[in-house]
């Protein structure tokens, strides 16, 4: 599968990433690359095989639905880089 | 005892000096303290070490050992892989997006561990995210394979993405070290340096508070000098967790037992698929040695199929990057980490990730965002968990008719610095024998074999089914005595 640089740029704004144009121009090949070799997974005939979704056969636990953690906004946000008055704060988003 | 005759012990022997109080845990302490001081600039295997924890947490074992109270690991010097919380201590997972971030809780790994009285000698460098197979994509620069080829002063790579782990083990700087595996990561450094590295069961070991790379397939497990003192560490790293839920509850057992079992009419598989092109004739010429051995000891050898092996490694890299993007998505700039200011708020995120993720992660994060986008996702993402389920079931196959199986751990010794951080397929094959444990949720374990023409270690691999680790342990113990130690001729990397 060839990915052309506006898809390099539409994939890379999907994963809020800022590239460079020369970061674009060199991720063409790249991911163009690495999808070709991942290609070859079409030889494979899975038109009867489920997904896997886990190792060993385990039923998840249940627990009683009560509180059992939490009274720890000051450790939540101790490392964010800006912090006021127990808040995340971020730019502006609502005009 | 010297200084460095302490150092040089292994985790078992260790445990018995401080029993029989031959030495005290500080001084045990001191000794890896000093050879880091004196090792570390030229390995770069440490990214933090914790001198001052290390020695608080020294004296509080002498004390428990004084009145008897010790734990599993009582006093032992352990060094951590920084993709492990640790509470009050930084942890990066050797990411700039991290720089600055101080955990406030303790992963349950490394909890389990000083629960048993181990002691933090400090972090260990990996590559960014445990992203990579040679720890070249660390924030904090590579770190270097104690071996050197033969008469040659190049610096060789450890192995990723555990190298400060397999690094520090293979050059005494720590007894033992945490590490974790999500395609070889474990293993294949193992290989690399001379030393043991288990990869156990999926849901062995909990993944709370490990930082996440793909979560269907991240397992932390140990590295270490002995397939016993892995297993040590081991039974002092698993157990179950509420908090994770794929964490599995079963009971640990008590694997150092296993060490010494005979292996008398065990039936090991040898699979066909693993004799690939390109493996160097020495790794071939190992393996048929490791046949030997253990036909030596008493196991019957066969010849089994796994025919789907070629489609793991580009099976994993669908669903590594494609759950990496997933949990690479929390580092934003805003709850911790970096933060890179922008005109509003996307371009905040865009700013902050472009400065903090380096290359690799880069890479892995858009091919993961692309194979999951709209359009693509039954193509990609489900296609490769189909596969996925096609790996196992031939493993499930095999285990009719064998009880543990034996591969290279990699198809050649360590490579330069450089040598492969250019090509990014050429890299991401390093891990073609070990990535198959993963997509399967099985255990696998890395045993030091022999030496390549090049004077480097070469590792072999067993693999087991689910939760039978006991029987990687008996048959690895095996391999070992029958192989030897190997270490490196000198310790060329030690300043006076």
């Amino acid at each position: 599968m060839h990915v052309d640089e506006t898809t390099v740029r539409k994939i890379a704004r999907l994963a809020r990433i800022e590239i460079t144009d020369a970061e674009a121009t060199g991720l063409v090949d790249e991911l163009s690359g690495i999808l070709d070799w991942v290609e070859q997974l079409d030889e494979v005939d899975t038109s009867n095989v489920e997904p896997m979704a886990r190792i060993v056969p385990i039923a998840l636990k249940r627990r009683e639905d009560v509180v059992n953690d939490g009274e720890m906004r000051d450790k939540i946000v101790g490392n964010a880089p800006m912090e006021e008055d127990g808040f995340f704060v971020v730019p502006k988003v609502v005009e | 005892m010297s200084t460095s005759d302490l150092t040089k012990l292994t985790l078992a022997a260790a445990r018995d000096g401080l029993a029989a109080k031959d030495f005290t845990s500080l001084e045990l302490t001191e000794a890896f303290l000093n050879a880091i001081d004196h090792s570390n600039a030229a390995l770069n295997a440490y990214v933090l070490p914790t001198a001052d924890q290390a020695r608080e947490m020294a004296k509080a074992s002498d004390e428990r050992l004084a009145k008897g109270e010790a734990g599993a690991l009582e006093g032992l010097p352990l060094g951590i892989k920084d993709l492990f919380c640790t509470k009050g201590v930084a942890t990066t997972a050797c990411s700039k997006i991290l720089e600055g971030f101080v955990p406030e809780y303790e992963s349950h790994v490394t909890a389990n561990l000083w629960d048993a009285g181990a002691v933090m000698l400090g972090k260990l460098n990996n590559d960014e995210f445990a992203m990579g197979s040679s720890n070249e994509t660390s924030a904090y620069g590579p770190v270097i394979n104690p071996w050197r080829r033969n008469g040659k002063e190049d610096k060789l790579v450890p192995g990723g993405s555990s190298g400060g782990s397999s690094s520090a083990v293979a050059a005494d700087l720590c007894l033992a070290a945490t590490a974790t595996d999500t395609g070889g990561s474990i293993r294949q450094p193992a290989a690399l340096t001379g030393t043991v590295g288990l990869k156990p069961t999926y849901g062995r070991c909990s993944r709370w508070g490990t930082v996440a790379f793909a979560s269907s397939l991240d397992q932390a497990g140990p590295i270490a000098k002995t397939v016993e003192d892995a297993a040590m560490m081991l039974g002092a790293m698993a157990g179950h967790d509420p908090r994770d839920s794929t964490s599995v509850d079963v009971p640990v057992p008590d694997y150092a037992v296993s060490i010494g079992e005979s292996i008398k009419g065990l039936r090991v598989g040898v699979p066909k698929e693993y004799r690939v092109e390109g493996m160097s004739a020495e790794a071939d010429a190992l393996w048929t040695s490791g046949i030997d051995w253990l036909k030596e000891a008493g196991a019957t050898v066969h010849d089994i199929s796994l025919p789907h092996t070629k489609y793991a490694l580009p099976a994993y890299y669908i669903v590594a990057p494609a759950e990496a993007s997933s949990n690479l998505a929390r580092y934003d700039g805003v709850r911790y980490g970096l933060r890179v200011a922008g005109s509003d708020l996307i371009d905040t995120y865009e700013k902050t990730r472009a400065a903090g993720f380096g290359r690799e992660v880069k890479r892995r994060v858009l091919i993961g965002t692309y194979v999951l986008s709209a359009g693509y996702y039954d193509a990609y993402y489900l296609k490769a968990q189909k596969v996925r389920s096609l790996i196992k079931q031939d493993f499930d196959t095999a285990w009719n008719d064998v009880d543990v199986i034996l591969t290279p751990t990699t198809p050649s010794p360590a490579f330069a610095l450089g040598e492969k951080s250019g090509d990014p397929i050429a890299m991401y094959l390093e891990d073609i024998f070990t990535v198959t444990v993963n997509m399967a949720g099985l255990p696998g374990l890395s045993v030091p074999a022999g030496l390549s023409s090049e004077g480097t270690p070469l590792g072999l691999q067993l693999i087991a089914k689910p939760f039978d680790e006991a029987v990687l342990f008996k048959t690895g113990a095996v391999i070992e005595k029958a192989a030897g130690h190997f270490k490196p001729a000198e310790a060329w990397w030690a300043t006076a």
